[in-house]
């Protein structure tokens, strides 16, 4: 039965750069990079070795957790390279992409034919099942998981991020079996989640044996976390499955070609970027393939993902594992005189939830932030300001403290189990105190990983 | 503004690594509260929310600094206004001549707060190496407001030192605290020389020394005397606009709703606190007005519970002190119980105790402490709805 759901916290933040639905041309990137760091609380071992030949699709490294959950090469070519860190901690595997992409082949399968053990192998044999993450602790599904649901999102409804129904137009029969595909893989009911107010695809539309549910309200309603709570919440000892969108038509591709097709449509939005749109590219591709001549000024923060989530990647880093959108805003590291553009100003330039500053005369007025902190770090002052962009009935200064002294029980007891750490972005973005939430909550999800299981 | 940016990094330059008063190192953080005041820093995301919002505590402080302006300068004009009036001069007097008496008592009183404030703060900081936080900014306006015109310097100076260091340096500093410092300092006055902080003669300018003004408090006038509401010597008009003897801040009700009404638009202040005090006070007014209609007890009980919000320093206080979110309750259902219980046992007080009849001060600071258990409550309700979740699954 679909749900109605409205969520009345939370915040837009009105951003300029959003991208043109329009589709440009950009080179092909030479190396792709797949970075285990993309994974959540996830030990990587190897599969490939310098200068070995891989196929898309073939297996590059493996969880040491879980050896079953594969994490595949999105082209075929050479592994040029394991990027290493600090005590040998793989950042990266380099693959040298072919010119013409050659597949590991898997026979085409119906999935609705299929018993949930053949469906689980299959994704787990065609490195798909990396793309199922789980709810608690939003890390990597465990192939032992048996979930109570599975969720899947029609909508982003973060700041400058790709709309889903202009990515997926036309891909409902990859969509559909993909849906196909989860709903071997739960008892319970597999929910798709839309936004009431935005527009929406008949990819979305016309997906047939799931729950569809309809959201309305400002950021995070798009969240899965928040759309899980609304529609059911956690608790302790279930588990609930979500797919993006765009992965579960992967999945879905992936079952009707038998090919893994690691080609997505990614957004590249911003204030800096010149003309904001999408482009064609594959995942783990350059960064700079397709920011390349399009940006304005030349200290820019690149970010792989969305504004409030994504990942600082340098000129020469690629896209995440699960990104779908490349977000480009200039650094703010300058000094800001006090009453010119500091905290005495008038600052008709800042955006601000509250209304402390006069840019609340322009309610329609698009901003271009960079990323200044706009002050530095102080102890938990002001009260009230995380509840009020967090539509969960969980009491989020709690639970970030008791985080903060590491009692788990109280963790436990505050809900944790339900929260991943991006539902605190825009807690963090309000922050009075420039208090660094989400990496709070992160340590938090991680401990209790270790600690609970 | 580049010369100003270099300025300061010369001045740092000395007591860096390597410099040639390296081991007077802890001036640093000094100079660097000096410089983040003129500059917002260069600091930048680097994972998470890329961006950040506008507002800082910096930004915060200085909102809720406006908004006590006009209680400042209200109460400016009405410290020479009730020394005129009581001398019988006010038809002589110019409106900056009244000014002018304001000016040169509060203006250092001001001084001596942030003077002893900020350089206690400062140490502090210095002392155990974290940077200066801005909560004083607010507290060191707040103490002036909620004193008698004529406090000798060197008592408000004690009371500060003392409501810093104890009231809050010693639970941690900003943030830390357990009462509200300004109110903590207020206390510290009134229990440490109370002759100079209660009795009939301390809220008028000269009013201890000179024989010719009487000068109690509407609430004095009240508390004292078991009779009825005829001897009131002010209207509600007077009352409402401020004109009345009180503490330099708080008289004008009129002032203090100016400041709400930019703490509220800001969205800083709590319109939770502010709405359910004002609701817990009139709910208590409206209680003893019953008693009071029926004859029993003194003019306080027959004062209309609506008087009882416009007098005294219950405004002031539910405005400026209670919405501190430090000490406050910090949720959003603590914040409605926290505010009526503020509002309730302010007008109790008032009524029931004659020695000390502002009963707003006493009602916030008891409520601050209370205020952590508010919450607990608060969030055990949460805490149980889940694990209630958790039985009927498992049952």
């Amino acid at each position: 039965m679909s749900k109605d759901i409205k969520i009345k916290k939370g915040l837009n933040i009105p951003l300029k750069g959003e991208a043109d639905k329009v589709l440009g041309t950009a080179e092909r990137s030479g190396a792709f990079v797949i970075k285990p760091s993309d994974f959540k609380n996830f030990t990587p071992k190897l599969l490939v070795k310098e200068g070995q030949e891989v196929l898309a699709g073939s297996p590059l490294f493996y969880s040491k957790d879980y050896p079953e959950v594969k994490v595949g090469s999105p082209v075929s070519g050479e592994v040029v390279e394991v990027m290493r860190g600090a005590k040998r901690k793989i950042l990266g595997i380099k693959v040298l992409g072919d010119k013409e992409t050659r597949y590991a082949q898997f026979p085409a399968a119906d999935a609705a034919r299929m018993s949930r053990a053949e469906v689980k192998q299959r994704l787990l044999d065609q490195c798909l099942w990396a793309f199922i993450k789980r709810r608690p602790y939003g890390t990597a599904a465990r192939p032992t998981d048996n979930p109570i649901s599975i969720h899947v999102s029609g909508f982003d409804s973060a700041p400058l991020s790709a709309d889903y129904d202009y990515v997926l137009h036309g891909k409902g029969k990859e969509f559909q079996a993909g849906l196909e595909v989860l709903k071997q893989l739960t008892d319970g009911p597999v929910h798709l989640n839309l936004h009431r107010e935005m527009n929406t695809d008949e990819v979305f539309k016309g997906a047939k044996g799931v729950q569809i549910n309809w959201f309305s309200g400002p950021h995070p309603s798009g969240n899965v976390g928040v759309q899980i709570h609304h529609i059911k919440p956690l608790n302790k000892g279930e588990v609930v499955f979500t797919v993006a969108a765009q992965d579960v038509a992967l999945i879905g591709n992936a079952f009707l070609t038998g090919k893994y097709d690691a080609s997505r449509t990614v957004a590249v939005a911003g204030s800096s970027v010149k003309s904001p749109k999408y482009f064609k590219t594959i995942q783990g591709a350059s960064i700079s393939t397709l920011v390349e001549g399009n940006l304005e000024g030349d200290n820019n923060r690149l970010i792989s993902g969305n504004i409030l989530t994504g990942t600082k990647v340098a000129a020469d880093g690629h896209l995440g594992f699960f990104n779908k959108e490349v977000t480009v805003i200039p650094e703010g590291d300058h000094a800001k005189f006090f009453i010119t553009e500091g905290w005495a100003g008038p600052g008709f330039g800042k955006f601000s939830a509250s209304r402390s500053y006069f840019s609340w005369l322009m309610p329609s007025k698009k901003y271009d932030l960079d990323t200044n902190t706009n002050g530095e770090a102080r102890a938990l002052v002001v009260t009230g300001e995380y509840e009020s962009v967090f539509p969960m009935d969980i009491y989020p200064q709690h639970l970030v403290k008791a985080i903060m002294i590491g009692d788990i029980e109280l963790m436990e007891n505050l809900g944790i189990y339900e929260v991943d750490d991006e539902d605190f972005a825009l807690c963090e973005y309000i922050c009075t105190s420039k208090t660094a939430v989400q990496q709070i909550v992160r340590e938090g999800l991680e401990l209790i990983e270790k600690e609970c299981g | 503004m580049k010369f100003l940016h270099t300025a300061f990094q010369n001045m740092k330059a000395p007591f860096e690594k390597g410099g040639k008063f390296e081991k007077y190192n802890k001036v640093l953080t000094a100079i660097d509260a000096l410089e983040t005041f003129a500059f917002t820093p260069e600091e930048v995301t680097h994972t998470g929310a890329h961006i950040r919002d506008g507002i800082d505590l910096k930004r915060t402080m200085s909102v809720v600094i406006m908004a006590m302006i006009p209680c400042l300068l209200f109460g400016m004009y009405n410290a020479g206004y009730q020394h005129y009036r009581e001398l019988g001069e006010l038809a002589t007097a110019s409106f900056m001549d009244m000014f002018t008496i304001g000016l040169i008592k509060v203006l250092p009183l001001v001084v001596v707060s942030y003077g002893v404030g900020l350089g206690i703060e400062f140490a502090f900081a210095m002392f155990k190496g974290h940077s200066v936080e801005e909560g004083y900014l607010v507290t060191g306006m707040l103490i002036p407001l909620i004193v008698p015109i004529d406090i000798p310097l060197w008592m408000l100076a004690v009371a500060v030192a003392f409501a810093v260091v104890f009231g809050k340096e010693v639970f941690g500093g900003t943030g830390m605290n357990i009462l509200n410092v300004a109110l903590t300092a207020r206390a510290f006055l009134f229990f440490a020389y109370p002759t100079f902080m209660s009795g009939d003669k301390i809220w008028i300018h000269e009013g201890m020394t000179n024989d010719a003004i009487s000068g109690a408090t509407i609430l004095g006038d009240l508390a004292a005397m078991k009779g009825g509401l005829e001897t009131l010597r002010f209207s509600a008009q007077d009352m409402f606009l401020g004109f009345i003897p009180g503490s330099v801040g708080e008289t004008s009700t009129l002032a203090v709703l100016i400041g709400a009404a930019i703490l509220l638009f800001t969205g800083i202040g709590s319109w939770r606190i502010m709405l359910a005090a004002v609701l817990g006070g009139a709910t208590m007014g409206a209680i003893f007005n019953f008693f009071g209609d029926m004859g029993i007890g003194g003019g306080l009980m027959q004062l209309p519970f609506w008087q009882h919000l416009i007098v005294g320093g219950f405004a002031f206080g539910v405005v400026f002190m209670a919405t501190d979110p430090v000490t406050a309750a910090q949720t959003n259902k603590g914040k409605w119980i926290y505010g009526f219980l503020i509002g309730l046992l302010a007008i109790m007080i008032r009524v029931f105790n004659p020695a000390y009849p502002e009963g707003i001060m006493l009602a916030i600071l008891f409520m601050n402490v209370m205020a952590p258990l508010v919450d607990h409550y608060v969030v055990q309700g949460n805490i149980n709805k889940r694990l209630k979740r958790l039985n009927v699954k498992t049952a």
